[in-house]
């Protein structure tokens, strides 16, 4: 056997690493930091964190009872436990100008959009007023005049979209960023890593976010992934990336700020990598078998990121009546959207064969 | 003892070519791996390599000769031992033009008349063009319109297409427009779904449609379903463009017709023309819709060359079947290839009387089922020609709705000429039995009309 020629100067430590073409020095030889400091919030944006990550909790509850009901049929996939990764990130990004896209479980991301609670709702229960009308359900909902891109039902295809929509912002220099959201079960699906190659080689503007809820349906990262550190998973690559305190909505916003920066500078895609828990089974349907009563309790009782936020409230001298005072509007809204997706007529006959194709041919 | 060196095929489909440039001389010696000549095939110059080594002794077809068959031998060398006087002397070469009249191994096909197309005004100029340039010149002008439309796939770029559709677009629209992917098909065809939403206009390129399986759910659960899905309000203006079917001696993985598949789904258009004039007006009208759009081409048609109208902005329109023969006896329907196949067999069938309509259904989705039940009523006898399997096929829809909509106007039973229900065989003798010609055409038209 020939022996390996080394490449570079001076002894190589193994055959192995001599063989290995070393790294071009000036490729993304800059790394992004995560922050060491949380997002400094006023009280205002607070108070506004407060606010939208209550509305997702007691809006997935309330659909939740719908579910039980029978109001809300096939999948359901609620955000319980995981609104501080929308909250976040949406509350950094230019509304008209970045685009969004996630998965199946979007109901958060289009409250968090500021998308009006009656018109999800009513999708979830199917009635003509919902935002698809009636016609797409809880995977699939779209608001491009908040340019919000889906609510994709196929574990991993919004990945490749969402890239096609970076494309898209880089193609017409409208400065946008696009936000791609996935999970964990997501980020082992082959078209995630083409996309990140295309990404990367053409400096995309998207920042690829994987909510790490621990589980994909009922597997744990642990059984499913070789490289269970997620956030890793862009660096063959080069695509940087930063694992975040996902409970915690002051963590998420100060990584998005980096990650903003780093994207709208030219320097192409990096990976979020959120650590979040979700407090729910996969889907209604989920009889939540793979871990312990316990476990879910724990992270309820530590890391919850609604009581972290009230919290940071207290800090900030909010008084608990300021607080009950959102709460009570926010029960007031889920309420009215439940009234009205119960009231709401189902659609036309007619809107069976609408929307097939635009055109007429 | 002199070695023949002969014209190779330098592609799956190639039968000729042009010598562009003689890269040795006579009396030149030569070491296996020299570069004798270049050679140009109708989708790339190729360099030419000496496999033997030898001296060079006569060459028998000079440069910048065209239309040279595969198998002729351009010239001879003197093999390893040195015996150069076996080779013949030196004396003037070809002219090009000897070589081009040369009687061609396969007799090229008669002039078939086609209709004219109703959709071309009358006293149009028309000028001979390929397949394949017509595709390229719809992709231009498309291009030169709009801003948002760009060409993305494998090799589109600066290989200048795998099937030199995309020739000069690079040159014209720059890498911003002209994009070359990595090998990725699920990859980057949701990448141009994605584009589409974000608004622009894609036109991407598979390689050939049966790389597309690997990109099929983007095509189906993304272009297909989302403006269902959004209620009307998500598009995705997108074309999925590439040559489909069988093409020759390549195998059954790259030779399968994917039409009654992505025929089958609503939510997409699919086209599927036959000549150059169709491929042109029909990939601009493609471009152009607000719908998704699968448009399948034919690498066995992509060097051949039809009349296209001189027209300043064809586009013809989505859903419109075309009459391509008039006949009162029988009706053959078919699209893409098949199409060649049907005026084939008719022009033989009226030698023996029988007078059959030829119709291209052009778009496979949506069906024109108008002008098929029409043609029955006048005809009362069917055939559908398709090259592809039988089963759950193109010409299954046409039989049924033959028989849901048709059934008073139906003499005889609709019959499905299609290939043999097999995966596509590489051996020569296997694969022309497994795919359709003219006397199979021909043989079910006899059936139906009750003739010999």
């Amino acid at each position: 056997m020939k022996p390996a020629t080394p490449r570079t100067k001076g002894k190589p430590a193994s055959p192995a690493r001599a063989a290995a073409v070393p790294a071009r020095p000036d490729h993304n030889e800059e790394k992004p930091v995560l922050p060491a400091a949380l997002y400094e919030a006023s009280k205002e944006e607070l108070l506004e964190f407060y606010r939208q990550m209550v509305l997702i909790r007691r809006f997935e509850e309330k659909a939740g009872q719908l579910y039980g009901l029978g109001l809300i049929g096939g999948f359901c996939h609620l955000y319980i436990g995981q609104e501080a990764v929308a909250v976040g990130i949406q509350s950094a990004l230019t509304p008209g100008k970045d685009s969004v896209i996630t998965g199946y479980r979007d109901h958060g991301h289009m409250l968090a959009y500021g998308i009006d609670p009656n018109v999800i709702m009513a999708e979830l229960t199917g009635r003509g007023a919902g935002i698809s009308r009636g016609k797409g359900g809880s995977m699939h909902m779209f608001s491009v005049e908040h340019k919000f891109f889906g609510g994709h039902g196929i574990v991993g295809a919004q990945v490749s979209l969402g890239t096609g929509l970076a494309f898209s912002h880089k193609y017409a220099n409208d400065g946008g960023v696009c936000v791609a959201y996935f999970g964990d079960g997501a980020a082992n699906q082959g078209q995630v890593y083409e996309s990140f190659n295309m990404a990367e080689l053409w400096k995309l503007p998207i920042i690829y976010v994987i909510e790490n809820n621990q589980y994909a349906m009922g597997t744990s990262v642990n059984r499913s992934s070789a490289e269970d550190q997620l956030f890793r998973r862009g660096e063959s690559f080069r695509i940087p990336g930063l694992q975040v305190n996902g409970m915690d909505v002051l963590a998420v916003r100060a990584a998005t700020e980096e990650a903003l920066k780093w994207v709208q500078a030219g320097k192409g895609p990096i990976l979020l990598e959120m650590k979040t828990y979700r407090y729910r089974g996969h889907s209604m349907s989920d009889p939540a078998k793979y871990r312990s009563r316990e476990e879910v309790q724990e992270v309820r009782e530590k890391s919850d990121p609604i009581e972290g936020v009230k919290k940071y409230l207290e800090e900030a001298g909010i008084s608990a009546d300021e607080i009950k005072i959102i709460d009570q509007d926010i029960r007031k809204i889920v309420n009215a959207s439940a009234e009205f997706a119960e009231v709401s007529p189902e659609p036309e006959i007619a809107e069976l064969y609408t929307d097939v194709l635009v055109e007429q041919y | 003892m002199a070695i023949e060196i002969k014209m190779p095929a330098l592609s799956p489909t190639m039968e000729e070519g042009t010598l562009a440039k003689w890269l040795v001389k006579e009396g030149d010696e030569v070491k296996s791996g020299d570069i004798l000549a270049e050679i140009e095939t109708d989708k790339a110059t190729m360099e030419f390599e000496a496999v033997d080594e030898g001296v060079v002794g006569k060459i028998l077809v000079a440069e910048g000769s065209e239309n040279v068959k595969v198998g002729t031998v351009i010239a001879t060398m003197a093999g390893e031992d040195g015996d150069v006087e076996a080779a013949p002397a030196a004396a003037p070469t070809a002219a090009p033009a000897s070589v081009a009249d040369a009687p061609s191994a396969k007799p090229a096909p008669a002039e078939i008349k086609i209709a004219v197309d109703p959709a071309v005004p009358a006293g149009t100029e028309y000028v001979k063009t390929t397949v394949r340039e017509a595709l390229r010149d719809a992709m231009a002008e498309e291009m030169r319109t709009d801003e948002r439309v760009f060409v993305m796939g494998e090799e589109v770029a600066e290989y200048q297409g795998a099937y030199k559709v995309t020739q000069g677009l690079l040159q014209e629209f720059g890498d911003k427009r002209v994009i070359d992917t990595p090998i990725t098909e699920h990859g980057f065809a949701g990448i141009g779904a994605g584009a589409a939403m974000g608004g622009l206009r894609p036109v991407i390129e598979f390689m050939t449609f049966n790389f597309a399986m690997q990109a099929i759910d983007q095509i189906i659960n993304s272009a297909a379903k989302t403006n269902y899905m959004s209620g009307g309000q998500m598009r995705c203006p997108i074309v999925f463009r590439g040559p489909n079917g069988a093409a020759s001696r390549v195998g059954a993985q790259h030779s399968q017709n994917y039409g009654p598949w992505y025929a089958a789904v609503p939510g997409l258009i699919v086209i599927a023309p036959y000549d150059a004039a169709d491929a042109k007006g029909l990939l601009k009208a493609a471009i152009r819709s607000t719908d998704p759009v699968v448009f399948l081409e034919n690498e066995l048609l992509y060097g051949r060359s039809f009349d296209v109208p001189v027209l300043d902005d064809y586009v013809l329109p989505i859903g419109k079947a075309r009459i391509m023969r008039e006949g009162k006896d029988v009706t053959l329907v078919s699209y893409s290839i098949g199409v060649g196949i049907a005026l084939d067999a008719a022009e033989q069938l009226a030698a023996e009387g029988i007078d059959a309509e030829v119709i291209d259904l052009r778009t496979l989705r949506p069906l024109d089922t108008g002008t098929v039940l029409a043609s029955l009523k006048k005809t009362n006898r069917m055939i559908v020609v398709e090259e592809g399997w039988p089963v759950c096929s193109i010409a299954s829809e046409i039989a049924a709705v033959a028989m849901e909509q048709g059934f008073d106007d139906l003499d005889a039973p609709v019959l499905r000429v299609t290939n043999e229900d097999v995966p596509l065989p590489y051996a020569a003798n296997l694969e022309k039995l497994a795919l359709i010609d003219a006397p199979k055409v021909i043989a079910a038209v006899k059936k139906v009309c009750y003739r010999g």
